[in-house]
Parts: structure tokens; sequence; C-alpha cells
């Protein structure tokens, strides 16, 4: 590990700079609301809502992805500790997402909400993935971690793996029907790099035992 | 643009038109970008004189028109048609053009011509996005003889009394009321008219989500979304309800009778 990446390490340690991190999760949603305020969500505020809050699911989902990858590979440490808090941004933009989807497309009507996820498989995998990130939100406290144990929990919470595949299934589905899958491509390349970090590590970490003597 | 209000049924709705800045900023023309903001950004490049439309085809006198013999061709009206997309929005438009009928009535179609085809420009010089693979280029749509000679069919040169902005047509294009806003082809070179349906763009894209006649059809979903509401532009709160979508987009008593007898659920 370099020395500035432990320089980085210690600066990112400090509790302000976690609440920093926290106030940029929530950037987009403030952005939404001063725009909705002024009237400027564009043309169609649904839609630009409904996208939004959907792409802001997908983006912390990579983000919380990410923490491993960043902590093994580039040894920032002190980020592991915001894992549970970019965890839940993902959670509360789904919700997001699923209520404007539920309330600006569909009108809240029920019935008519159920038809369309029965109907139509975009629909079904993105709420499929919403549904699995509940488990995860409420065992997200510490006495949920105590309470199923460390081994549990571990095992539960790699539901993530799923997750974020079947967000970007619903994502490339959707895009599909126009031919504009260009984007998919991006985020489907950067969650595939952070997903396949881990066994590379693992796999690293075992054919080179010295190395990590010397890293620590 | 000096115009007359049309006075042929169904071609001028009750409806309150859409705001001109909200027509102008929020449109799908993909050689210009697929975000619906793209179009008015890029859409500068396009020039739109010298042009001309070739008509050709199973015609007995091909011709083509430049865009002044085009602007004269016949008395220019104003239409107020509602305009659906295939996303499920909507808007309400005054259109300025004539009859595409009377466009073609000039070239004297043969006993041949069954169908109307449509290509717009492709020029990757002044449309960034052509040969993009979203699509095949040139963009091609096309129509039933007999709905191209409808009273409906209309050629527009100009909207809200002026001339087409460039992100919405400009010079030429086509306005087919009762179908979703696609098959209405902007920037229009070329019309032929063909013994065959025409292969079109949209339909060789994705066979099982658009149709070659993407009549408008409340009974009839698109394969990813409802099609029976809608949200009408500028209009529906960001809360309200979306609004019914009406049977051939509220023109069945004028072009019902096209599709007598016709399997609309099988022709999509």
């Amino acid at each position: 590990m370099t020395l500035r990446m432990v320089a980085l390490d210690r600066a990112l340690r400090p509790a302000w700079v976690r609440r920093l991190a926290w106030l940029l999760c929530l950037l987009p949603l403030l952005l939404w609301i001063v725009r909705g305020v002024q009237g400027e969500l564009g043309v169609n505020p649904a839609e630009t809502l409904v996208r939004g809050t959907g792409i802001w699911t997908l983006r912390m989902l990579c983000v919380v992805l990410a923490v491993t990858p960043l902590r093994q590979w580039a040894g920032l440490a002190s980020i592991a500790s915001w894992r549970r808090m970019l965890g839940l941004f993902a959670f509360f933009y789904a919700v997001l997402h699923l209520l404007a989807y539920a309330w600006l497309d569909q009108g809240l009507e029920l019935p008519a909400i159920a038809r369309d996820i029965a109907k139509r498989p975009f629909v079904l995998v993105g709420f499929a993935a919403a549904v699995l990130m509940l488990p995860l939100a409420l065992t997200s406290f510490n006495r949920a971690i105590r309470a199923l144990g460390a081994r549990r929990w571990k095992l539960l919470h790699r539901l993530v793996y799923l997750i974020g595949p079947l967000g970007l299934l619903h994502f490339f589905w959707i895009r599909s029907a126009k031919h504009r899958e260009g984007e998919v491509l991006v985020y489907a390349a950067i969650m595939l790099v952070l997903l396949a970090a881990r066994p590379l590590y693992q796999w690293h970490q075992r054919r080179a035992p010295a190395r990590r003597v010397m890293s620590a | 643009l000096a115009t007359v209000r049309s006075a042929t049924a169904g071609a001028v709705v009750m409806d309150k038109p859409t705001a001109y800045g909200d027509a102008t900023s929020y449109n799908n023309f993909y050689e210009f970008g697929t975000d619906k903001a793209d179009p008015a950004r890029n859409a500068s490049r396009l020039k739109t004189r010298p042009w001309t439309v070739q008509v050709e085809g199973e015609v007995l006198k091909p011709a083509t028109f430049d865009l002044d013999a085009l602007l004269k061709l016949a008395p220019l009206e104003e239409r107020i048609y509602r305009l659906r997309c295939v996303e499920a929005w909507s808007m309400v438009i005054p259109w300025v053009g004539y009859p595409l009928a009377d466009l073609l009535r000039r070239v004297q179609p043969t006993g041949n011509a069954r169908f109307v085809q449509f290509e717009t420009l492709a020029d990757p010089k002044q449309m960034p996005f052509v040969g993009s693979r979203s699509l095949e280029w040139p963009y091609v749509e096309g129509l039933r003889l007999d709905e191209a000679m409808h009273p409906l069919t209309l050629l527009a040169l100009g909207m809200y009394g002026e001339v087409l902005p460039n992100q919405n047509g400009a010079p030429v294009r086509l306005v087919v009321p009762w179908k979703y806003g696609f098959k209405s082809a902007k920037s229009i070179v070329r019309i032929r008219l063909v013994e065959k349906q025409p292969a079109t763009a949209w339909v060789k894209a994705a066979r099982q989500e658009y149709g070659f006649y993407s009549n408008v059809n409340p009974q009839v979903d698109h394969p990813r979304w409802s099609q029976a509401s809608e949200r009408r532009i500028g209009e529906d709160g960001l809360f309200a309800r979306k609004r019914p979508t009406l049977m051939f987009n509220g023109y069945e008593a004028q072009v019902g009778q096209l599709y007598a007898g016709m399997d609309l659920q099988r022709n999509f």
C-alpha cells in the first residue's frame, strides 16, 4: 500500500468526513426538491423523477459494491464503516423509485400496479430487486447482526450480489425497448469489475502470501 | 405562415394546445440523439434550404419538389391535432400544412401503388447520431395508400403559425394524428409509392414491439408498458392521474372505417 493511500485512508477517517458523504448521498434528492419547487424538473417531471430515482438506485448499488474492493485493493479500511450508510441510501433511492412509479406513473392504483408487475418481466425484475433489498435494510442495525450471528448475517447480505445484477437487468430491458443499451453497458462493466474484484482478491492473496505479509 | 383554419372534419380539436416551449424541447428525433432534450440542442446544424422532396415509384408523373414549390402546392391550413407518443405521453399541436393527398394526386399514383414509403434525411454531417446502432438509417416509415390519402393525413410545413423548428422535423414532415408519433416521419426527402408494405425503421428494429399500423389503441399494450392512459405534457400535474387514451387517438369517427373487419390485436 502506497503512502498516498495511507494518507487518504487517514483523511477519510474523521466522523465529519462521513457526515459529508452522507450529505452527498442526499444531494440528488435535495436537487429534485429544489428543481421541483422552481418548476424545473423538465417538460415531463414524472418521467424525470421515475428515471432519476431509478438511475440513482443503480449508482448507489455500484457505490456500496465498491466499498470492499476499495478496502481490499486500495487499503481504504476507513470506508468499511460507511458501508451500512451507503447500502441504506441504495435502499432509500429504491423506495423513492418504487414510490415514483406507483404514484406518478400508476396513480397509486394497486390493482393496476399488481397487473403491471405480473404482466411485464422488466417491472417484475425491478420489483424483485427492491423486495430483496428489504431484509437487508431491516437487518442493518447492530442488534440484528448480533441476533442473527455474524455468519448468517453475512450470508443474508450476500443477496446484494443478486440485487445489483437484477437492477441492471431491469435497466437493460427498458432501454433495449428502443435499442439504447450504451449507458447500460457502462454500468454493467462497472458492476462486473466490482463483483470480479472480490474473487480475484482471494485468488491474489492465496497466490502471493509473501506480499500479504509485506503489506501488513 | 399565412393560413386558414381547416374545415375538414376532426382537423381542429378543442383541447388546449401544448406550450410552444414544451413542444420544441421534448422531442424524439433519433438522428439528433436519443434523449428527448437532444434534438433541441443538436438540430441547429440541420440546413433546411435548399431542400427537395423526390416523389417517385408507382406514379405516372414522378417529380422533385423544392421547398418553395411545396409551400405553394396547396393552400396552407391550420390544424390542431392531438399527438400521442408510443411512450404514453401526449401533446396538442397546431400544425400548418395541407393534406398529403394534395401532393399525391399531383404525381398520379398508378394502379399498382398500394403503399407509400417515406424516407427522411440521413446526413451524418448535419445529424450527429445518424449511424448510431439504435436504428437503421435512413429512417423509413410507411402508410397504406388509403391511409396516406385520408384527409386528416397532413404534410406539415409549420406549427404554431411559423415554419417548423428543426427539432420538430423541418422543413417538411408528415403528421398522422391517429397513429403513434413515430409513424409521422420528419425531415422528409423522398416519398415512394410502392406495391409491397415497406419495411419501416421501427418494425425492423423490434418487430414484436412496434407494428406497421401502430394505430393509437388503448386496448393493445406495448410489451413494456400499458397504452390505456397517457400523460398530457404541461397540463396533467405531477400527481394527477394520467388521462385515458382514446381509440385512434380520438379520431375513430374519421378513420375507423379504414380498419373495418381487421383484427387490431394482430395488426397492431
